[in-house]
């Protein structure tokens, strides 16, 4: 039939969904779209875009008019989003961030690393190995158990207290230090986690070719582990980013402990925006990033499903 | 006694109190088809993996080419599974590897074969089961008929002794079931030995040498296909191939 009306294939981002017939007649388009539904859709969708821009400016505006009514309102607007302070805060601000990269940049490979050997080491059989299982436990369940900044005040303080010979008594490298071990335990139980997502019978297949328990866990089971984890493991860098704050109890001189020194030499708080707004404008792009790769991989999954 | 390749002699497994196994005796000859028939819960996918070792016995022993004993306590189940291939119901692909990276895997890390080799070795199979142009793709690209030829594909790359099938066209949409088959039918025309536990009892008739019918954990009825399917003495035979075939 040479009657069918072809439909332009629409790859905007508006929300119609491309129909494939279920029936393919001989001669009939691949996909098909009654004209007059799709102008319908995309009618709706243009209405609730528009209602939904209106519905979220009205809340913000009284949001916004009934915060500004407060009484206390001048004062607040005075000591925290004063715009001058701002100005004068704020590079000094970025320059204290430098170091809460450096302090991410360095601990995230260890933690990683960290997180990867003690998950393996929980799960070795071999009896002579025990002491290494047991070990690895111990260090998950003292680590996750107690605080990070407690952890970062012990190490900070303690050890540079012993004056052992040849170790650094450096603030930032026992914050950095607590920071990869706390956070080496949680990353422990989430690459444990991924481990044991892997179903068994994968393990079964790669066993029945020959494979030794090694070369399964190195060439099946890891490599789909890791990528189950991909997620949380996200997840935790972004709290690790903001955790590097908690360095600044130890003195150095990061962004938080920067922001504190610009409010207590002015008594206005305006420098604590900017370091709230500093750690934001970081965070933000990983979520999104975050949920992007989760996104996709749900996406890969359904997929799989159907195949 | 040269020319048996198994040999299972009074084999027991219980899984926590409940014998799937009792004690069962089978003997496979060189360039065999063995075809285990019986209900779910015989013993059939017990006693395959019983046989490559991805399951401990409790008693009895099973010997591979006279010279091996797979239960003995010493031995390296690794060897043992070099020698025999299994194919799953579930194909059991690993999804994160291209058809052709499934399939050299083995090949490379356990025989040590350098990667040209295997890779031509690995063509050469797929060539050969029409799966050639599916090489570079990952597993959830496949249809199901086409992902479980893989699987097979990918244990004959290891050049195993003994195959083993358990129930591999369970899981498939009745469409795919064929293609599937003519695979295995195409191994056992080339010779190769094999063990197959199945419920497609058409295919049973044709390709098997010996049929076993399993019930309550021991071999209670074997023999040529004309002889179980056409006469069979057992009351439970009886009764099982007329609620299949009907």
């Amino acid at each position: 039939m040479s009657g069918w009306p072809v439909p332009r294939r629409r790859t905007s981002r508006s929300n119609v969904t491309l129909v494939t017939s279920a029936t393919t007649a001989p001669g009939a388009p691949e996909v098909y779209f009654d004209p007059v539904r799709q102008a319908f859709r995309r009618k709706r969708a243009r209405r609730d875009a528009l209602v939904g821009m209106a519905s979220l400016l009205g809340f913000v505006l009284v949001v916004g008019f009934a915060i500004s009514r407060t009484s206390g309102w001048p004062l607040v607007q005075e000591t925290f989003f004063n715009g001058s302070e701002f100005i004068a805060t704020f590079p000094g601000l970025l320059d204290a961030f430098l170091l809460n990269v450096r302090i991410f940049l360095i601990a995230e490979p260890l933690i990683l690393i960290i997180g990867l050997l003690v998950a393996l080491a929980r799960d070795l059989r071999s009896p002579l190995l025990l002491p290494l299982r047991v070990v690895a436990t111990l260090y998950v369940d003292i680590f996750r158990g107690v605080p990070t900044i407690l952890v970062i005040f012990l190490l900070g303080f303690g050890v540079p207290a012993l004056q052992l010979q040849g170790v650094p008594n450096n603030a930032v490298f026992w914050g950095t230090a607590a920071l990869v071990l706390s956070y080496g335990a949680y990353v422990a139980e989430v690459f444990r986690a991924g481990i044991g997502s892997v179903h068994s019978s994968q393990r079964m297949a790669a066993r029945s070719l020959g494979l030794t328990s090694m070369q399964t866990s190195r060439y099946v089971v890891l490599p789909q582990a890791v990528r189950n984890v991909i997620p949380p493991l996200l997840n935790d860098f972004i709290s690790l980013q903001k955790d590097t704050a908690l360095v600044s109890v130890l003195g150095p001189i990061e962004l938080l402990r920067q922001a504190q020194i610009d409010a207590s030499s002015t008594f206005n708080y305006t420098a604590y925006v900017g370091a709230a707004l500093i750690f934001i404008a970081l965070t933000i792009p990983m979520t999104r990033f975050a949920d992007w790769v989760q996104a996709r991989m749900r996406k890969r999954r359904s997929m799989a499903g159907t195949a | 006694m040269t020319n048996t390749l198994l040999d299972i002699a009074g084999v027991w497994k219980a899984f926590e109190g409940n014998s799937v196994l009792r004690g069962l005796d089978l003997s496979v000859a060189r360039h065999e088809a063995v075809v285990l028939i019986g209900a779910s819960g015989s013993g059939k996918s017990t006693l395959l993996r019983c046989v490559n070792g991805l399951e401990t016995v409790d008693a009895g022993r099973i010997l591979l080419g006279g010279d091996l004993d797979v239960t003995a306590f010493k031995t390296d189940m690794d060897a043992v599974r070099r020698r025999i291939g299994i194919v799953f119901q579930s194909y059991n692909l690993f999804p994160h590897m291209t058809v052709l990276d499934n399939v050299t895997l083995s090949p490379r890390k356990v025989l040590k074969r350098s990667s040209a080799d295997s890779i031509e070795q690995a063509m050469a199979l797929l060539q050969r089961f029409g799966l050639a142009d599916k090489a570079n793709d990952y597993p959830d690209r496949l249809s199901g008929g086409q992902a479980q030829r893989v699987a097979i594909v990918r244990a004959l790359a290891m050049e195993p002794e003994l195959m083993l099938f358990d129930e591999i066209t369970s899981a498939l949409d009745p469409l795919l079931v064929g293609e599937v088959l003519d695979t295995v039918r195409d191994l056992k025309a080339g010779g190769l030995t094999l063990i197959m536990a199945t419920h497609e009892m058409g295919f049973a008739r044709e390709v098997a040498d010996q049929v076993c019918f399993l019930d309550a954990g021991v071999v209670l009825e074997k023999g040529t296909p004309e002889a179980v399917f056409g006469s069979p003495q057992e009351a439970k035979t009886q009764e099982f191939l007329a609620r299949i075939l009907k």
